[in-house]
Formats: structure tokens, sequence, C-alpha cells
């Protein structure tokens, strides 16, 4: 099924609780040379058609304007999958 | 005078919304967040909760729902809106306030009486309170830390819209010590505490004077009233 693929991240500069979090597991088990984690989201949209240039320019939309919030996210990639 | 109060899938402080708006004196009227339809409503609460299970991101959902469509384009014309923690959170996501909320600094849920300070008098639900004064309503959130970026602030802070900052301590990390916020015309106001949650001797914060004798949320109810009747 093809589907874009609306990767979005919290902004670098802000704290990422989870990925603290999952950092602190790590270290414990052992993981020392992970030396941060970082945690965002992947969204799929499917579609049941073949994808056109205007379904792209409409998931950068979509990506700015609802899956994400410009304060306090990017949308760091929007790329197709077949 | 009617104060509807909007009900999203998750809601939770709805019925303690409308308990406040009727111990206001006003007539508590439900929205449901699938009907487009405001009922005629001189006033729009919208409560807290976790709607959509905070799906997504805060209140990104419910700022998709058919009523808020309705809700936005009423804001923009002067309706008053309060939004209490998932409603400020609704608010924000729906552009009628700005900056956006994220998970608090220490990473936990806090629960507690918080104290305030009213910041701005000039709004639809802050015209009974004086400048300054100092009031405590219940906290209850996960995700209550106030950003913005550095130029938003700024303005913000010059613009005179921060309207409730904490005292007693910051709890969440919010920047600037932000617990709510106005629009320009100050007919929207949202806030992460919760007003509905003491309106009522007996069930609200803890006082000098008595145990859960705290009703400082009262006067967001009448302010509102107020503002109503002398529109």
């Amino acid at each position: 099924m093809p589907k874009i693929i609306v990767e979005v991240m919290p902004k670098a500069d802000l704290l990422d609780p989870q990925g603290k979090a999952v950092a602190n597991a790590l270290h414990r088990s052992g993981n020392k040379d992970i030396a941060a984690v970082r945690i965002g989201k992947r969204i799929e949209l499917h579609f049941d058609r073949e994808i056109n240039d205007g379904d792209i320019a409409n998931a950068k939309k979509i990506g700015e304007e609802f899956l994400s919030n410009a304060v306090i996210e990017d949308v760091v990639n929007v790329h197709v999958e077949n | 005078m009617k104060i509807g109060v909007v009900t999203f899938p998750g809601t939770l402080d709805d019925r303690d919304a409308a308990r406040a708006v009727r111990i206001a004196g006003a007539e508590a009227v439900s929205l449901w967040h699938a009907d487009a339809d405001l009922k005629k409503v001189d006033a729009v609460v919208l409560p807290g909760g976790f709607s959509y299970g905070d799906y997504l991101r805060c209140g990104a959902i419910a700022a998709q729902a058919p009523v808020m469509t309705e809700i936005i384009k009423k804001a923009n014309q002067g309706l008053p809106v309060l939004g209490i923690c998932n409603g400020f959170q609704v608010l924000v996501e729906s552009h009628l306030l700005p900056g956006g909320l994220i998970r608090n600094s220490d990473q936990h849920f806090i629960c507690r009486d918080q104290g305030l300070r009213v910041e701005n008098t000039s709004t639809a639900w802050t015209n009974q309170f004086e400048l300054n004064q100092e009031i405590t309503i219940p906290l209850k959130n996960g995700e209550g830390g106030y950003i913005a970026t550095a130029a938003e602030l700024e303005r913000l802070e010059g613009e005179g819209l921060v309207t409730f900052r904490y005292i007693g301590g910051n709890p969440n990390g919010s920047m600037n010590d932000i617990a709510g916020l106005r629009n320009e015309r100050g007919n929207v106001v949202g806030l992460m505490p919760h007003p509905e949650h003491a309106v009522e001797p007996g069930f609200g914060p803890d006082t000098s004077t008595a145990m859960r004798s705290g009703v400082d949320g009262l006067l967001f109810f009448r302010s509102v009233l107020h503002s109503l009747v002398n529109a």
C-alpha cells in the first residue's frame, strides 16, 4: 500500500522527557556509549491509489499545521514509501 | 445568561465547570464536540480533562472538532471563552492563544493547591479581581509547562497579555512563570489551574481561616457575568 511518511521530532533545544527516561534506562543496562536519546513520531498516511505530487504537498501542509506544533516540534522528513 | 460547557471525548471536568457556572448564578448549557451548534450561549468554557486521550498532542485533535470551528469563529468576534487546563491546551492548539504547553519540567503529574497572581483584570473572565490579587486554586496536570518563542514572550509581556503568574514556586517550568494568558481583545482567557474546583466552601483549597473554604475560582465566573451584563 503506498504511503506518505511524516516524521516529527521535538525541537532540539526542548526537554524530551521520554528520550531522557529511555537514555537513563539504557545507561543502567550498560549502554554507556549512548550519549542521549530523543524520541519523535513517525506518522503513516496510507493511500489506496498511487501517490502524486499534490498528495505530498498536502502531506507537508498537514504535517506543519496539524501533525506537528511549530512551537514545540519540527517536521524533519516527509517521504513516500511504496 | 447562558454559559456553554463543551464536552469532548475524554473531558473530565465538564460537570464541575457547569456546577461552577450555576453557583455563580448563570445557566449552564452542555455543548457537544461533534455539534457545531452553540445553542445561543453568551460565553463558553472549555473544561479540563484528557480530550482524545491526549493523542497526537494535548488538545490538538479537540481543536479540529466541529464545535471548535464555531467557537473559533465566534471568539474572533468577541464571544467570551475560558479554557481551563486541557481547555487552555485546546485554545493554544486552536491558535486563539499563542505558544505551547509541554511536559512538566520535573516530568511528574502535579496535583496541588497553587498560588497565582492576577496580572490583568481587563478581561471578560478576570474583571472582578483586584490587579495583582493573589489567589489559590487547584492545579492538576502533567503537561502544563508554558513555552513560546523569545519574540512571542516579549510581545506577551509588552502587551500585558500575561493574565496569571505562578507564585510560591513555579510548578512546571513555565517560561516567565506564566500560568494563564488572555488574547488582545480580552474575551479569550486560558490557564492551567482550575477555578471551577474552588467555588464552594467545603470543597475548595484550604485557607488561613478554614479548611477547604477557598472560593477564589468563583470570581472567574462572576467576572464573565459582569462583562455580559455590562456589554
